[in-house]
């Protein structure tokens, strides 16, 4: 493919030449303005431009609110708090620019009672996290919720900052699960 | 398929570890029976010649199960064929006598043993009866597990569980191991290792084979294991998570609870993973099925009340009806195998105690003082709950038997044991 290359764009060249003189190029355009064949070799989807500030490489900044990954939730509750708001909208923007994107959302649970329990609970904790995003446009398809219980413990002390600490969503997308 | 490729995987890893040593599970015997009945077991005559003394396998199952108060058996071993003195057992404060003999029988090339044994009540100065096994070396435990049970079941006429076996998890740093052993901590085997969690073993009624959730896949799916063969199938496997699988009483379905279709919530598939059909409905958690004895209900834990409590519905579907009414959080419904009670999981000042409920009239009992109870399951006489517990910050199982009374603690060193599950009889 690569050896191939200069030569593809060689005729490209070639073909822009002998039709017609450049146009002037309009910025903005010039990713579109590609030949099918060019596309194919090993570009990435690029999102429209008004989905722009989504950026996959924000996912890992940790400049940006999209590298955070967790909700936390009180005990044996499972509605997201307020203060998670800015950060779930964040995700769900994310998933609407890239909607080629796939997230599995893992829900956890502190290890206090049942570990069947706690996993029902880290699945309502998962669920509603997929919920916020599927109300601010991400697709049903795109977004997988899923418990891990009381199993995957962040903090493994026995003690109240602990468990909060894992009373917890996790996101992760394409390529990290 | 995804499924074939995790299967090769984990078959590798069967072999690999099935062969791997294993920390001993070890049992500690922390409380009696109020009335324990004296026992003398004499050795048998001939058991000498095998490498380990039988009637030391008997005495302990008697002793462990917290009945039996093993009295001085003398240090002459006596064959079955002994003409018993009565009195002077009685004098000795025996209330009962065993006594028999191990025998080398010559059938082929492999040597195989013959125990025989008669039991004696010294009390009513008659003998009870008597069993004859066959067995060749490595079997020989196992043959004194049930001359236990005989004795057991004789004099308590109920029947005894030294045959049985436990399946549980043991967890250690990045490994999760599920393990069957013998009841008495004995021979463990690992079924399966991963490095990813397993939770909610389930013997099949009929003790071939195991259902639990594994996290190899990092989401829960819920597998069917053969014993004998160690393959497996995937029994649920749907979008979203799948978990807590409880046999049917004729071992041909499984409830499971999903989030396939939003929540958790219960459904009823078969064995081979065909057939799903939704059990219940409710906007909250359903999670926990275990059917009763009979079949005719599932026992499950809901929050659809705001708090997670114990609820029952008819096995075919209908209206649930609430079981457990005190505290805030009652979890982890377990029948007795006689259906008479229930073993749960309540939540008192911050503490996770073991309680039983008296179905008929809704009286509770907590069974235990440790704080962080889980998993009960019954013994399947019904005499003893194993569950997981923590103690001195370490994950260990204890027994305690339905009064309370006995109580035993289970534990593995350096590892975390957990998730207990207790076979049925074996025929």
């Amino acid at each position: 493919m690569r050896k191939l290359f200069p030569a593809v764009l060689a005729s490209l060249i070639l073909a822009a030449c002998g039709s017609q003189p450049p146009a002037p190029e309009q910025s903005g355009a010039k990713v579109e303005d590609r030949t099918p064949a060019a596309v194919k070799a090993d570009s990435t989807p690029v999102a429209p431009a008004s989905a722009g500030e989504y950026s996959l490489a924000m996912l890992k900044d940790p400049k940006s609110i999209l590298s955070k990954r967790s909700v936390f939730f009180d005990f044996d509750q499972y509605v997201i708090k307020d203060e998670f708001k800015s950060l779930v909208e964040a995700h769900g923007h994310m998933l609407v620019a890239n909607p080629q994107v796939k997230m599995l959302i893992q829900g956890n649970a502190d290890e206090r009672g049942s570990r069947e329990y706690n996993l029902a609970l880290g699945q309502k904790r998962a669920e509603a996290l997929k919920k916020t995003l599927i109300l601010l446009g991400a697709k049903e398809a795109q977004v997988e919720a899923v418990s891990l219980g009381e199993e995957k413990p962040r903090c493994t002390e026995h003690d109240e900052t602990c468990w909060a600490e894992n009373r917890r969503d996790d996101m992760l997308y394409s390529g990290e699960f | 398929m995804m499924t074939s490729a995790l299967f090769r995987r984990l078959s590798v890893m069967l072999l690999c570890y099935a062969a791997a040593a294993h920390a001993q599970l070890s049992i500690e015997i922390t409380g009696a029976g109020a009335n324990r009945l004296p026992i003398a077991v004499a050795d048998f005559a001939g058991e000498r010649i095998v490498s380990q003394a039988l009637t030391s396998v008997v005495r302990a199952d008697l002793e462990r199960s917290g009945l039996f108060q093993l009295t001085d058996p003398g240090a002459l071993p006596l064959a079955e064929s002994t003409v018993v003195n009565y009195a002077d057992w009685k004098n000795r404060g025996a209330d009962a006598l065993a006594v028999g003999s191990v025998t080398p029988v010559s059938s082929g090339a492999a040597s195989r043993y013959e125990t025989r044994f008669l039991l004696h009540d010294v009390q009513k100065q008659a003998a009870l009866g008597g069993q004859t096994y066959v067995s060749n070396a490595t079997q020989l435990r196992a043959a004194a597990h049930r001359v236990a049970d005989y004795i057991y079941e004789q004099l308590l006429h109920e029947p005894g569980i030294f045959s049985t076996r436990i399946a549980y998890v043991v967890k250690s740093t990045g490994r999760y191991e599920l393990q069957i052993a013998d009841a008495d901590g004995m021979n463990a085997q690992t079924a399966l290792a991963s490095r990813e969690p397993i939770i909610s073993p389930t013997w099949s009624p009929d003790g071939t084979h195991l259902a639990y959730v594994s996290f190899e896949a990092k989401k829960p799916i819920v597998y069917v294991h053969s014993l004998a063969t160690g393959r497996r199938h995937v029994a649920a496997n749907f979008k979203g998570s799948n978990s807590a699988p409880a046999w049917s009483p004729d071992g041909k379905k499984l409830a499971v609870v999903l989030s396939k279709d939003g929540g958790s919530q219960m459904y009823l598939v078969n064995a081979d993973g065909s057939g799903l059909v939704r059990l219940a409905s409710s906007a909250g958690i359903d999670t926990e099925p275990q059917f009763s004895p009979d079949g005719q209900f599932i026992y499950f834990t809901s929050d659809r009340g705001g708090s997670p409590q114990i609820y029952r519905i008819p096995a075919g579907g209908g209206d649930a009806q609430r079981i457990t009414f005190e505290g805030s959080y009652n979890v982890t419904p377990r029948l007795s195998p006689d259906a008479k009670s229930m073993a749960y999981v309540t939540r008192n000042n911050g503490r996770f105690q073991l309680a039983l409920m008296d179905l008929a009239t809704k009286q509770s009992l907590v069974l235990t003082d440790t704080t962080k109870d889980e998993s009960p399951s019954f013994a399947p006489n019904g005499r003893m709950i194993i569950y997981a517990t923590e103690v001195g910050g370490r994950g260990v199982l204890a027994a305690v038997s339905s009064d309370g009374r006995v109580k035993q603690k289970l534990s593995v060193q350096a590892a975390d044991v957990r998730e207990p599950s207790w076979g049925p009889f074996v025929k």
